[in-house]
């Protein structure tokens, strides 16, 4: 554990000591001073920003009062951009609740209207302070001070060092108009400085070319990361979430359809209506069981209407289409698991008189199951006027054509 | 009445008036320095809490919560409890740091930075109970409103929802300001230290500060903005936990008084926190002329206030119950004071209205022992309030056929007692790596810092 920490030291002292961090050229950076007391400060501020200097800067432990008019700065502008993501916020707020809960997705609650301004009032004003706040932390340190910067000389030097904890300083940047060194050190000198610097700027100052983008190690590394990212996201959205306990509810203590049931004696989860149980509007079938032969010619109730034959389509692609396939082909979906059917435009099956079809339905035949118990009989119609559209549909003659 | 002169006088902020290299070396100490065997043992401890809690979640989150003693009747037991109870505890942070700055309270520099961090800790551990209470909290990102394919948008109409974002923005805000004061204090650590790897991470959380007076302008103006954002801010996060309950059509629950009841308790129960804590602290890591006992007399004066006003709405409660006329109102009352749980609820009385009473006298403001035990038990006394709120209006409702009792099960005991693990084991960290005391708002306020013409 240690050993590692170790590691990590030596290569960051490394890398520091490859980049140069940390080495200083002979290019002067600024004159620094330090000073002892907070009235010295104000002093030297004053004289350096009324001597005309612009790159000149004071530093203090702390932020000293009344610095402002000695350093000539203007009064922070920051407080209006605060006020200006703040209302963006609130703005954000109401849009965003109005198009939501008003517009897009109208839900009745209680009764009451889908948008008003009471109960959007909490949620406006959260959103307003969070812009207003982060904004303002993220506006004074990027655009304000321009951090984060460290690669500014005065980093890591003694002087930064002093006036991080009780020295107050004031430097002139050698990049000033009216820098001259040695006029700088006496006036620094005569305003009572205790110590006078100077400050060279880093060998690495300047980003070059030469950065370890294009390092072979790093490239390495990058593709690693993204090979990684990649795994994770792949293991997280396609197994993760289906493990216990993140199964989406899925493994529950309840009966699922087409499980085998310890509970029910034959074993089935699914059960069927009682025995001898007629559903309400409906009367018993007479020739259940019965052969064709004595089938009675019944005619189809419903008219040859649009919406039927919509719902006879729909009823067919639920209950029939799995085995028959969507024309009646025959084609079923059940990858062999059962026995595929005939055609249903065979000329047998077109010959069979309506009360025929409804009949194989009703009451199943040979293999294929009965579907009484699952389509109402009014739907058990639309289905065979839907069988017989197909059976037109595919059998067509030439003089459908003229039509 | 005889007129005590040290009454008005503002008493020194750094009364041993210490120069600026030795403040550095004392609120540096600890992360210079090796950890005392005090610390070790402390943190042994905290972290086993934290453990104990992270297995009881372990078994909450694989089996579901029905690992809890929550049931039908009481649907919010002690997820809810912990939930109010840490996010209280956080508003003291905000209290001294924000509104206790914009008052020109300068007392405040010692102690604001640690209130802070407990702020911050408080909420991240009071951001579990909500996330866990929802049963599956790896769909927790269904709480924000986001585009999805079933076109649902959440209910802007329920507090549940404001909740989710008052406590994020509460939790963002109050790192972010946290995270701002921190800057110049890591900016000073990292010209002093030594070490390689140290240096390295004080380089990046310093952002290459320098001091200078043309950040420091910037600065002051974030920072008091900041203070005066998160002002009305902590007030509304607690008003919005209190809709929660307000909102609602429950007796007991369902009262006007509520937001500045909830408001007065929290940070009731945050200086009882921060006390409690300080006191320690203090003592540990010898900051006794720095956190003064000035400074822990003021702060039980905030509590004796908030305490007093807490003991206010108790009995408004129960004159609104009275007067309201309305059966089931008053029969949630007396079956508070009288019913199954009378225990805590007199817990709670006596905890809240009566033990911070005796902060009236001046001795036992002033002598550590005494207050340590009180801000101890207004800790307790402000979990029980919680306690009282949720699950006495819950087990008795309307139907006496559906009437039950709350008992909580080890795996609530578990979590409960891994959120102060995880709470201690964050304050831990913090004053071990960070540096617990804002040097430079101290530095400040201390004698001659300023300059005299100004
Ligand atoms: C589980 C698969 C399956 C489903 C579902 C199914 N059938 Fe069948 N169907 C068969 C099989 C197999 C046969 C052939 C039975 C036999 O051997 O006589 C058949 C035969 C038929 C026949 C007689 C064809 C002929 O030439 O004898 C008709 C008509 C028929 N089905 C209509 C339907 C209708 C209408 C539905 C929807 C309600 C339906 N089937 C659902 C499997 C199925």
């Amino acid at each position: 554990m240690f050993g590692f920490f170790k590691k990590i030291k030596n290569k960051i002292t490394e890398i520091n000591s490859d980049l140069g961090i940390d080495e200083r050229n002979q290019e002067l950076f600024a004159v620094s001073a330090l000073f002892d007391t907070p009235d010295d400060i104000i002093k030297a501020a004053k004289t350096l920003s009324s001597s005309g200097f612009k790159k000149y800067d004071i530093h203090t432990p702390y932020p000293v009062h009344g610095m402002d008019d000695p350093m000539k700065l203007k009064p922070s502008k920051l407080g209006f951009f605060t006020f200006f993501f703040g209302s963006l916020g609130t703005l954000t707020a109401i849009a965003m609740i109005f198009y939501m809960a008003g517009f897009d997705y109208k839900n009745i609650i209680g009764g009451k209207p889908f948008f008003s301004l009471p109960p959007s009032i909490p949620v406006t004003f959260e959103l307003t302070i969070l812009l207003a706040g982060a904004f303002t932390v993220f506006l004074v340190l990027i655009l304000f001070n321009k951090l984060p910067l460290n690669n500014n000389p005065l980093l890591d030097t003694e002087y930064m060092k002093r006036v991080s904890s009780d020295k107050f300083g004031a430097i002139v940047e050698a990049d000033d108009e009216l820098f001259n060194k040695d006029e700088i050190i006496r006036l620094f000198k005569s305003l009572g400085s205790s110590e006078v610097n100077l400050i060279y700027k880093f060998k690495h100052n300047e980003l070059t070319t030469e950065r370890p983008i294009f390092d072979f190690k790093f490239i390495t590394l990058l593709f690693l990361l993204a090979l990684i990212t990649a795994a994770v996201t792949y293991f997280s959205l396609n197994k993760l979430i289906y493990l216990p306990p993140f199964n989406w509810m899925s493994e529950q203590f309840k009966v699922k359809p087409q499980t085998q049931s310890t509970f029910f004696e034959d074993g089935y989860s699914m059960r069927n209506p009682i025995e001898g149980s007629i559903p309400r509007n409906e009367l018993p079938y007479e020739y259940r069981g019965l052969p064709d032969s004595l089938v009675k010619y019944m005619s189809n109730p419903l008219p040859v209407s649009k919406e039927v034959f919509e719902k006879g389509k729909t009823m067919y692609d639920i209950y029939c289409s799995p085995c028959h396939g969507y024309y009646g082909k025959g084609d079923s979906r059940l990858n062999g698991q059962f026995p595929n059917p005939p055609s249903l435009h065979t000329d047998r099956a077109r010959l069979m008189k309506d009360a025929a079809i409804y009949h194989i339905i009703t009451t199943g035949q040979n293999i294929m199951p009965a579907y009484d118990k699952q389509i109402p009989q009014l739907n058990r119609w639309a289905i065979v006027h839907y069988i017989r559209a197909l059976q037109r549909s595919q059998n067509a003659n030439d003089g459908d054509m003229n039509k | 009445m005889s007129y005590d002169a040290t009454y008005t006088k503002e008493l020194p902020l750094v009364p041993e008036r210490s120069s600026f290299p030795e403040l550095d070396e004392v609120v540096f100490k600890p992360t210079e320095t090796k950890p005392t065997r005090a610390w070790y043992i402390a943190f042994i401890i905290s972290s086993t809490a934290l453990l104990i809690g992270a297995l009881s979640l372990g078994y909450t989150l694989y089996y579901g919560i029905g690992m809890w003693g929550n049931n039908n009747t009481v649907g919010w037991g002690f997820d809810i409890i912990n939930f109010v109870f840490w996010i209280g505890i956080g508003h003291a942070g905000t209290l001294i740091s924000a509104i206790l700055y914009l008052f020109r309270q300068k007392w405040r520099t010692g102690i604001a930075r640690f209130a802070e961090a407990m702020t911050i800790f408080a909420v991240m551990t009071a951001g579990i109970f909500p996330l866990i209470h929802v049963g599956r909290p790896w769909l927790a990102g269904y709480l924000f409103p986001y585009p999805n394919q079933h076109n649902v948008w959440v209910n802007f109409n329920s507090p549940l929802l404001w909740d989710v974002f008052a406590v994020s923005t509460y939790f963002i805000i109050s790192f972010l300001f946290w995270g701002l004061g921190l800057i110049p204090d890591i900016a000073n650590l990292r010209s002093r230290t030594k070490s390689g790897i140290k240096k390295f991470f004080y380089t990046i959380l310093s952002f290459g500060w320098r001091n200078s007076n043309r950040h420091w302008q910037h600065y002051e103006r974030a920072y008091l903005l900041l203070a005066g954002l998160s002002t009305p801010l902590v007030l509304s996060v607690h008003t919005i936990v209190s809709f929660d309950f307000a909102v609602s059509v429950l007796p007991g629950w369902h009262t006007t008084i509520f937001p500045p009841y909830f408001v007065a308790g929290a940070i009731f129960s945050g200086f009882g926190m921060v006390a409690t804590v300080l006191i320690v602290l203090r003592k540990v890591f010898d900051l006794k002329h720095i956190i003064t006992i000035d400074h822990l007399e003021k702060m039980n004066k905030i509590l004796l206030l908030t305490g007093t006003i807490v003991g206010y709405a108790y009995a408004m409660e129960f004159f609104t119950a009275w007067y309201s006329g309305y059966q089931f109102e008053q029969f949630v009352f007396i079956n508070r004071a009288f019913g199954p749980y009378a225990w805590a609820y007199w817990i709670m009385i006596a905890c809240n209205v009566g033990f911070p009473q005796l902060f009236w006298f001046k001795k036992i403001r002033r002598s550590i022992p005494v207050m340590m035990i009180i801000v101890i038990l207004v800790n307790v006394g402000m979990w029980f309030e919680r306690f009282v709120i949720i699950v006495t209006s819950l087990h008795r409702d309307f139907l006496p056929s559906s009437w039950a009792m709350y008992i909580p099960t080890w795996y609530d005991a578990g979590i409960f007692l891994g959120s102060f693990g995880m709470f201690f084991t964050l304050v831990l960290l913090f004053v071990k790596l960070l540096p617990s005391i804002s040097l430079t708002e101290l530095k400040a306020v201390t004698e001659n810092a300023q300059p005299k013409n100004h």
